[in-house]
């Protein structure tokens, strides 16, 4: 428990002393998730309301397919891209490898099956719901699709918070795509990594303890903003 | 079609993030080199790049992995520049193809670490002797069985000390298939012995029991050499830049930043360009 004392006045110290560093580290973390989290929910969302409320063959296929996704291990998303994104690759023309943007992609790659299937699950519970309802109104489908999804925003909300933390949290395909490369593509967590490699324990947890109340952080920032649009919208 | 503008909006809204990331970090002139996790794990890039930035206006992105991925990820010319230490590895490198000249630039040395009370009794300074304790006694030894430098020169001492690996290998020797830094953390847990580089040892703050057992044997030499990836194969490789880090190390502005590196007053590398 001593450690863990030590490691929390350390953390403290870090924040306090406004390190450019750590604040270089910190926002580029925060940068490239919620950029991942944005673009898979721009993209997840409609496909997974689209796969709710659409009747086409295939479509339980598709279903599973992104259930199972979910649970991609990050080294075999990241693994993947590197071959893509690897000069040696399809992609390797556009230069990518080891940059922020890199980063974006593979956290993308992983969230927006847990988007897609979460967004669908919604989605379709609400269809049960308002069918008849929006079928009597005359609505087309893709008019529908954007309704209920205007319409469950709230409940959406927590679907974005889900990709975040994913998002955020990710180590092993970051590592392989962005290469922590110090003040490029060094995120949080790939510099906890380093740290306990390099047997500075106490470092490494107060970084944690920093990343544990960045994730707290945004997601009272969601609270407080779902609060807001409640009494605004609701 | 409020909604689906408003839909349309948080799209473009994401778009224009993900190229905001992006161009943040474009129009900076910049080299990459893979090297390995000793070089990066003893702190000295952290030291030396930055006084080479300062002579050339270039900034050097480091991937630090193991040796043998350092120069999988050059070969697909991931890399303008490998700085590695596996003597036999970069001439296999250099002799296909992938890269064109190897050049030496330092040197440190390989030690074995292992439990204070040394159960196996494998203190001296002959580390084929000690290995051949070790493995009598079946004491744990931690590998870092992921093809890098350190894990060739391992192997190559097991063989020294006249022991197939392979035959009496069991539950005492483990390969973690991990860094440096990861393998020494395992180490310590286990009160088990490894082969580490100087310099990450220097560096290491988590040594738990661990001290060094073995060390000055001349076959314990660890030379690190640098290569630029051949452009004619790779036309994206930055020739002229890397050629230029390369020309740095290996001069004296370079060679006398090397040495002068310290942690706790101990040299870490000892330059070796010139020989």
């Amino acid at each position: 428990m001593q450690e863990f004392a030590a490691s929390l006045a350390l953390a403290a110290h870090l924040v306090s002393a406004g390190d450019a560093r750590l604040a270089g580290i910190v926002s580029l973390s925060l940068g490239v998730s919620l950029g991942a989290t944005l673009l898979a929910c721009a993209l997840g969302m409609p496909l997974g309301a689209w796969l709710a409320i659409g009747r086409f063959p295939g479509r339980h296929t598709l279903i599973v397919a992104f259930n199972a996704l979910m649970g991609l291990p990050s080294v075999v998303a990241g693994l993947f891209l590197y071959l893509l994104l690897s000069r040696a690759g399809p992609l390797g023309g556009l230069g990518l490898l080891f940059t922020p943007t890199a980063i974006v992609i593979a956290q993308t790659f992983l969230i927006a099956p847990l988007i897609v299937a979460l967004t669908r699950q919604l989605i379709e519970d609400a269809w049960q719901e308002y069918r008849e309802q929006l079928r009597s109104l005359g609505a087309r489908r893709t008019r529908a699709v954007a309704t209920l999804l205007w319409d469950g925003r709230f409940s959406l909300s927590i679907v974005g918070l889900a990709g975040f933390g994913r998002a955020i949290a990710e180590v092993g395909a970051v590592m392989i795509v962005g290469g922590n490369i110090d003040g490029v593509t060094r995120v949080m967590t790939t510099t906890i990594a380093l740290e306990t490699s390099k047997g500075d324990l106490p470092l490494a947890l107060a970084l944690s303890l920093i990343l544990i109340a960045l994730v707290m952080g945004v997601n009272l920032f969601a609270a407080l903003l779902r609060a807001w649009a409640a009494r605004r919208w609701g | 079609m409020q909604v689906l503008d408003r839909l349309r909006r948080a799209i473009l809204l994401a778009a224009l993030s993900l190229f905001a990331v992006a161009g943040a970090a474009a129009g900076e002139r910049f080299i990459t080199v893979a090297s390995t996790t000793s070089t990066e794990q003893s702190g000295l890039f952290d030291y030396l790049l930055p006084k080479f930035t300062q002579a050339s206006g270039i900034k050097v992105r480091v991937v630090a992995l193991g040796t043998g991925q350092a120069l999988d990820l050059a070969r697909r010319g991931d890399a303008d520049v490998v700085f590695v230490h596996d003597q036999a590895a970069e001439e296999k490198f250099v002799a296909a193809g992938d890269g064109l000249r190897r050049q030496p630039v330092m040197y440190n040395d390989f030690i074995l670490v292992g439990p204070k009370d040394d159960p196996a009794q494998a203190a001296g300074q002959d580390i084929a002797e000690g290995l051949r304790r070790i493995a009598a006694a079946r004491a744990p030894f931690v590998s870092r069985g992921d093809k890098s430098g350190t894990h060739a020169a391992e192997l190559r001492y097991w063989q020294a000390a006249g022991i197939d690996l392979d035959a009496i290998k069991g539950p005492w020797y483990r390969d973690t298939g991990s860094g440096m830094g990861a393998a020494l953390n395992t180490a310590a847990a286990l009160d088990a012995y490894l082969l580490a580089d100087r310099g990450t040892w220097l560096n290491f703050r988590n040594r738990g029991k661990l001290s060094i057992l073995i060390a000055g044997d001349r076959r314990l030499f660890n030379q690190y050499g640098v290569i630029l990836v051949n452009p004619a194969r790779h036309p994206e490789v930055k020739a002229a830049d890397g050629q230029r880090f390369i020309d740095w190390l290996v001069a004296a502005a370079g060679q006398q930043a090397i040495a002068a590196y310290r942690i706790g007053g101990e040299s870490v590398f000892f330059p070796n360009a010139a020989e």
